[in-house]
């Protein structure tokens, strides 16, 4: 297939293996922040075919997962009512607040609709002018934008009963976040592709300077992410600290300037509650003062609503590349994909789940990669 | 949490007191409703062997016996539509079993105002799939039910045949050193379905796979093929398959993600909404599981068959202390397929 094959060849990617074996002269803990990334690295077995020397630490990067049980419950709460018809993408659907999740709620006859774009929620609440059209706008920097063109279209159609729970959280704070950790093991970053898109990569060069650590901004096919991984480890290697573009295909340093300046009009940043971390200062977004007849929390009354998070699940440890899946006690037996402690384990970009799903026995990928080393 | 569990409805133990669409969905929920509830409840040798259809004895004669219901949204879709669906559905279980497809049942749920024109449509598009596959409708019902009760046209469709040979066609026969063979490329029907439900609008529409698959099977049959296991790829997919299978029998099955095909618009498809096609559904498309000695005759016979040209041996079968399946991907290492928890679910970026 255009455009995919090519960043799927197997013999480019060893190529780049080789490579990187051959520069890798010491111990190094390297972060991919996007979900996405995680799934291709774990899908495809990337991670075991990197020498031993490195270790891949696995990100916050995933909306769903990172996205607080408090706000799910006032989704659920919001989706439950008669007059509301609740949209969501559909990764959303399967992930718990504190009790149940919005499957169950459409089960029980609550009126969820799954959308592809917030355009489709706009135009419902246009077939629908006696309903109630919500709109459960999560997600990083890269689906803001969209949420925030169709707030402003609901805006300029006058539409009453259109509103988006908005839920946006910002990677540069989260990678600050786990920097500026005692516990902090990551040396350098592989950045999110999607995000650097909207975005540009210029607010990373701060942080690459002042904590000296690579960012290199990366794709999400397997060639691209080896790529990603051996500018990382040069870097380290070499000593520099640098933001690196190794996705300039889709990427460039200004980013998108239309889109961020629709983000510009509607949202203002905000501190945000991230599940399993806590709250982090001004992560996210949240809609302007002047859209706020727009912000569905005002609008059902659940603004103030405080839940308690799990205490079992350690996702927060795993978002933050403190820990990996089966160093939880709960993996694989207590927390499935069928009954998840946390939405890491959910969400298809979730690292839990990509474990599960990929490698729930053993490593095999290593052992065979190993075998092939030896051989 | 509350954890009180009635001793009347073991389901509550999962935590679900409705059912959710996931229940339909042929993944581990679906597997949970039928191990708790249907299984238990109606508990018999032929059930319990959870094949397609039912293996029965007669006299001296072995038939197969099956059922499924067509619910399909949108009626009418690229390459198919309700009716031959129905009847393809049902061949293709009877197929699965070994057996040569005899006759059919048909049974209507109609919802009040369904245009007498569509249903007409629907019903000639039946008359020609059992033609085509050679099956005769022999007995069936309708029913009508209030606007609002039905989604316009529900069809379920039983049907018996014929098994003429004494292999024992299941999940239980795959022993280490089979071969798995796959007769086509994969993930076009439930692509087609999404395409046309969501109003997704690709380039190039992806047509239904949806065909008879019965021909090739008995063709294997007759030529001698000592097949061990079929089994068609329709809901959880490829992977829904042969996970099913191996847990059955115990065994690893390892594939090898290179000789698996899907077609680029499926595969374009699937990449945008983030879905994996190894999950996507097929109606006309199947493995077989045969000795590794049969393999290359069994290729050679089924790519006689339009729709067996792209047939090809996908991986074998090993020794395991526990059943799963090992994909070798493109990187050629090694990972687990597992399956569905529920239904796939479009990503959000």
């Amino acid at each position: 297939m255009k455009f995919l094959d090519e960043y799927r060849d197997p013999t480019a990617v060893r190529r780049y293996v080789r490579a990187i074996a051959e520069i890798t002269t010491r111990d190094w803990t390297i972060m991919e922040i996007c979900g996405g990334q995680t799934h291709s690295i774990v899908k495809f077995g990337l991670d075991s075919l990197l020498p031993d020397k490195i270790t891949l630490l696995h990100g916050p990067g995933c909306p769903v997962c990172v996205t607080p049980a408090e706000l799910i419950d006032k989704a659920i709460e919001i989706a439950s009512r008669p007059e509301v018809i609740f949209c969501s993408f559909g990764d959303m659907m399967r992930v718990p607040g504190t009790g149940k999740d919005l499957l169950s709620v459409k089960a029980a006859g609550g009126d969820i609709r799954m959308v592809y774009s917030p355009l489709d929620a706009v135009r419902l609440a246009r077939e629908n002018p006696h309903r109630q059209v919500v709109f459960f706008a999560i997600g990083f920097e890269t689906t803001a934008p969209a949420n925030a063109m169709a707030v402003m279209q609901a805006k300029q159609s006058g539409l009453k009963n259109f509103t988006v729970l908005v839920s946006h959280v910002l990677v540069p704070p989260a990678i600050e976040a786990i920097l500026s950790s005692p516990d902090n093991r990551v040396q350098g970053f592989l950045a999110a592709g999607h995000v650097c898109a909207v975005m540009g990569y210029t607010e990373y060069e701060p942080i690459a300077e002042q904590f000296r650590v690579p960012i290199v901004v990366t794709g999400f096919e397997p060639l691209d992410i080896i790529q990603g991984i051996y500018l990382c480890i040069k870097q380290l290697e070499e000593k520099r600290f640098e933001v690196e573009n190794a996705y300039s295909r889709v990427v460039n340093r200004e980013g998108n300037r239309t889109a961020q300046r629709v983000m510009g009009d509607l949202f203002r940043v905000v501190n945000r509650k991230w599940r399993g971390i806590g709250e982090i200062p001004a992560s996210g977004l949240g809609l302007k003062e002047e859209y706020k007849e727009f912000d569905a929390e005002l609008r059902f009354g659940v603004a103030g609503k405080k839940v308690e998070e799990a205490t079992e699940c350690i996702s927060g440890l795993i978002l933050r590349g403190m820990k990996k899946p089966p160093d939880c006690p709960a993996y694989g037996t207590k927390c499935t994909p069928e009954h998840p402690l946390g939405a890491t384990m959910v969400s298809s970009e979730g690292t839990c789940a990509a474990y599960y799903s990929y490698r729930r026995l053993a490593p095999l990928g290593k052992s065979e990669s190993q075998r092939q080393k030896n051989g | 949490m509350d954890k009180k569990i009635e001793p009347s409805c073991p389901i509550p133990i999962t935590d679900y007191p409705h059912i959710l669409l996931a229940h339909g969905g042929g993944g581990k929920l679906m597997h949970q409703l039928l191990e708790k509830i249907i299984l238990p409840s109606f508990d018999n040798p032929a059930l319990n062997s959870r094949h397609d259809g039912a293996v029965l004895k007669m006299g001296q004669v072995r038939i197969a016996f099956t059922t499924d219901s067509y619910v399909v949204q949108p009626l009418f879709f690229p390459g198919g539509d309700i009716g031959s669906l129905a009847i393809n559905g049902t061949v293709n279980d009877l197929a699965m079993c070994g057996a040569g497809p005899l006759y059919l049942s048909a049974g209507f749920i109609l919802e009040e105002g369904f245009p007498m024109e569509t249903l007409w449509r629907v019903v000639q598009s039946m008359k020609k799939a059992a033609q085509d596959a050679g099956v005769s409708l022999v007995t069936g019902d309708t029913k009508v039910v209030d606007r609002g009760k039905g989604d316009q046209i529900f069809i379920n469709t039983a049907g018996i045949g014929l098994i003429k040979h004494d292999l024992n066609i299941s999940p239980a026969s795959v022993v280490p050193g089979d071969a798995i063979i796959l007769s086509g490329d994969i993930g076009r029907h439930g692509m087609a379905i999404m395409s046309a439900r969501e109003n997704i609008g690709f380039e190039s529409a992806i047509e239904s796979d949806c065909a008879p698959l019965h021909e090739m099977v008995l063709k294997l049959l007759e030529e001698k093929i000592k097949i061990h296991c079929l089994r068609d790829l329709t809901r959880g997919g490829l992977a829904g398959g042969l996970v099913e299978i191996a847990e059955t029998c115990n065994c690893r099955l390892e594939i090898d993600e290179s000789r698996i095909k899907i077609r680029e618009e499926v595969r374009s498809a699937c990449e945008l909404l983030g879905l994996d096609p190894f999950y996507v559904a097929n109606e006309g498309r199947f493995i077989a599981f045969v000795p590794e000695a049969d393999a290359t005759r069994s290729i050679d016979i089924l790519r006689q068959f339009d729709n067996g040209r792209e047939s090809t041996v996908i991986g074998g079968v090993h020794e395991s202390d526990a059943g799963l399946v090992v994909l070798k991907t493109i990187m050629g290492v090694g990972r687990i397929v597992d399956m569905m928890s529920g239904e796939q679910l479009p990503r959000i970026c």
